[in-house]
């Protein structure tokens, strides 16, 4: 307060503008003008013509590209929109459980035991690898010749004879599985820190009151989660909604095409076919549902925590 | 009693915790498997006969899988990345935080607005800048587009407003400009601000997979994940080579990781509860 003061007096002795904070910010506005707001205007530029990347004249075509997107029949409309189911089934199968196990997790270690940093760092090691390395491993376990999924699965006596990476459905089973397995320990602490803010007096007079666990649970804990969780979920369905390095990596889109996620087409349209009119538009489509989503799931979830404080 | 049920419990959970990262376990053993010990049925945990045959053949530099050349690109890349969004980070957090100008509540918003661009949007067209710029197959390709984050700006900010405004004040009575009471009492104040945001930076770009795929194409200019990806994806697949090269991509940021683990965690958080 004491500095706003000086500072506008001073402002207004000098009577010229303060470059002052112009210099501080310059790199950032660089970086945001040409890597940010630029490419935001050139990519509905280029989805307004037929750019292809190879080819040096591109010429325009109006909402062209867009209306292709919308003709059933055309050269973009079967592979986009699969795509965009394919990216609905692995978000809706997804979102559920990235919501549900990490909060197990975080409340278990929410508890007071020993070893609990040693506990909390293994279930966030996987994400520290990278969808890289966790996909080429999972291929590896989960290879139906000689994978250590099905050997387990024989040894226990259940059929150990599932194509895990080729068959459907049982590769949304391994996407879902092996992007649950990597990225729990992300939303597991940042649920933790949630918890750890929830004062321990809450817990005390719920005790005194009688209440037992699960009471705790519905009526302490899950209040006190409820900012948090409107966050985790647009987090997760975003995150979920922008897959591509799983089924890159170790579905290659299949079988067939039944897993190439909508960013898995779009860049295979626009970074390998070079068609990127079309794939900029792609992106144009596939951003509008996001905000869509975005919007949807923030309004949802704030209206209902005003409907019931 | 008490006793029995707590040390079951305690049981319980290291047997979760094993389980959990024994696909880790297992990758880390096959790396010391033989080509033919990688693929046999059934599998085993102890690797018979035990070789370094694996990461031998994939860091010898006469072999078409210079992992150690990626490996070198990739330690390059993040490094420079995480110092960059590091500087400009706080560079523009500074400003936000502590001085008054017209125009501030306009870049604030820049800052928001920036946390709700998806970035497939920005693929294709950043894939021409950088083609325009000359920067196609250039390690700077993946060092500086993504440099100027939102969250850092945040992050930067928030430290920046935890640090008492009477230290200022006394540097500024004593004469000190702006430059040095950035540089000479808010940043080494907010040590742990930036190594928060340096060891995010640093992981997010060592892991990162879909831009370094597409705008890196010479074999010895790939970075870990796109040069691995490229392993898997050759005629006959080895997974002694493949898993060894998983743990040499893995082994430092579980490293980074193990030991500041704090620092990991606690910005994960923060972009939880600040958000």
């Amino acid at each position: 307060m004491i500095e706003t003061a000086t500072q506008s007096s001073l402002a207004r002795k000098k009577k010229k503008p303060d470059i002052v904070p112009w210099i501080f910010l310059a790199p950032y506005l660089a970086l945001f003008s040409v890597f940010i707001a630029y490419p935001i205007g050139l990519g509905a530029w280029i989805s307004l013509h037929a750019w292809d990347f190879t080819l040096p004249r591109r010429p325009f075509v109006g909402l062209g590209n867009y209306e292709k997107l919308f003709t059933p029949g055309s050269t973009t409309f079967e592979p986009f929109w699969q795509s965009m189911v394919n990216t609905g089934i692995f978000t809706i199968a997804s979102t559920p459980l990235l919501l549900a196990i990490p909060l197990l997790v975080a409340m278990v270690m929410n508890q007071n035991f020993k070893g609990r940093n040693l506990f909390r760092a293994i279930y966030f090691a996987p994400y520290v690898l990278g969808v890289a390395v966790i996909t080429i491993l999972w291929r590896y376990l989960l290879d139906n010749n000689f994978g250590l999924m099905n050997y387990l699965l024989d040894l226990v006596g259940l059929p150990s004879d599932t194509a895990w990476l080729t068959s459907l459905p049982a590769v949304w089973v391994s996407l879902v599985g092996v992007t649950v397995w990597w990225t729990l320990g992300f939303n597991s602490v940042i649920y933790l820190a949630a918890l750890q803010d929830i004062p321990k007096e809450l817990y005390e007079a719920a005790t005194v009151d009688g209440a037992n666990g699960m009471q705790k649970f519905r009526h302490v804990t899950m209040p006190g989660l409820k900012p948090i969780f409107a966050y985790i979920t647009l987090l997760t369905l975003i995150a979920s909604a922008n897959m591509f390095g799983q089924s890159y990596l170790m579905t290659q889109g299949g079988p067939g095409t039944a897993t190439r996620t909508a960013i898995y087409q779009i860049t295979e349209t626009g970074l390998r076919n070079f068609k990127m009119g079309d794939a900029s538009a792609m992106s144009f489509v596939l951003t509008f549902f996001l905000l869509l989503l975005s919007t949807v799931v923030f309004f949802g979830l704030r209206e209902k925590k005003d409907a019931k404080s | 009693m008490k006793l029995t049920k707590s040390s079951l419990r305690y049981s319980l959970l290291i047997a979760l915790a094993l389980i959990y990262i024994s696909p880790i376990i297992f990758m880390l053993v096959t790396s010391f498997k033989t080509q033919s010990g990688a693929t046999s049925y059934p599998p085993t945990w102890i690797p018979d006969p035990f070789t370094t045959q694996a990461y031998e053949t994939i860091l010898n530099p006469a072999n078409d899988t210079p992992v150690f050349r990626w490996f070198l690109n990739s330690m390059f890349a993040a490094t420079m990345h995480a110092l960059l969004v590091v500087a400009i980070a706080s560079l523009a957090a500074y400003p936000l935080a502590r001085l008054k100008f017209k125009g501030k509540k306009l870049i604030q918003g820049l800052v928001v607005i920036t946390l709700l661009v998806p970035p497939v949007i920005l693929i294709i067209p950043s894939f021409n800048i950088v083609n325009d710029l000359g920067w196609l197959n250039n390690l700077i390709a993946i060092i500086v587009p993504t440099a100027a984050g939102a969250f850092g700006v945040f992050l930067m900010r928030q430290f920046f407003l935890s640090i008492p405004l009477e230290l200022e004040e006394a540097a500024r009575i004593d004469g000190a400009n702006r430059w040095q009471i950035f540089t000479k009492i808010v940043l080494p104040l907010s040590k742990p601000g930036m190594a928060t945001l340096g060891l995010l930076a640093f992981l997010s770009n060592w892991n990162d997979f879909l831009w370094p795929l597409f705008v890196l194409f010479d074999n010895s200019l790939k970075t870990l994940p796109a040069g691995l990806a490229n392993l898997q994806g050759s005629n006959a697949v080895r997974y002694d080579l493949l898993m060894a090269g998983a743990v040499v991509a893995s082994v430092p940021v579980l490293i980074l990781f193990f030991f500041l683990q704090r620092f990991v965690v606690e910005g994960v958080a923060r972009s939880g509860v600040k958000g």
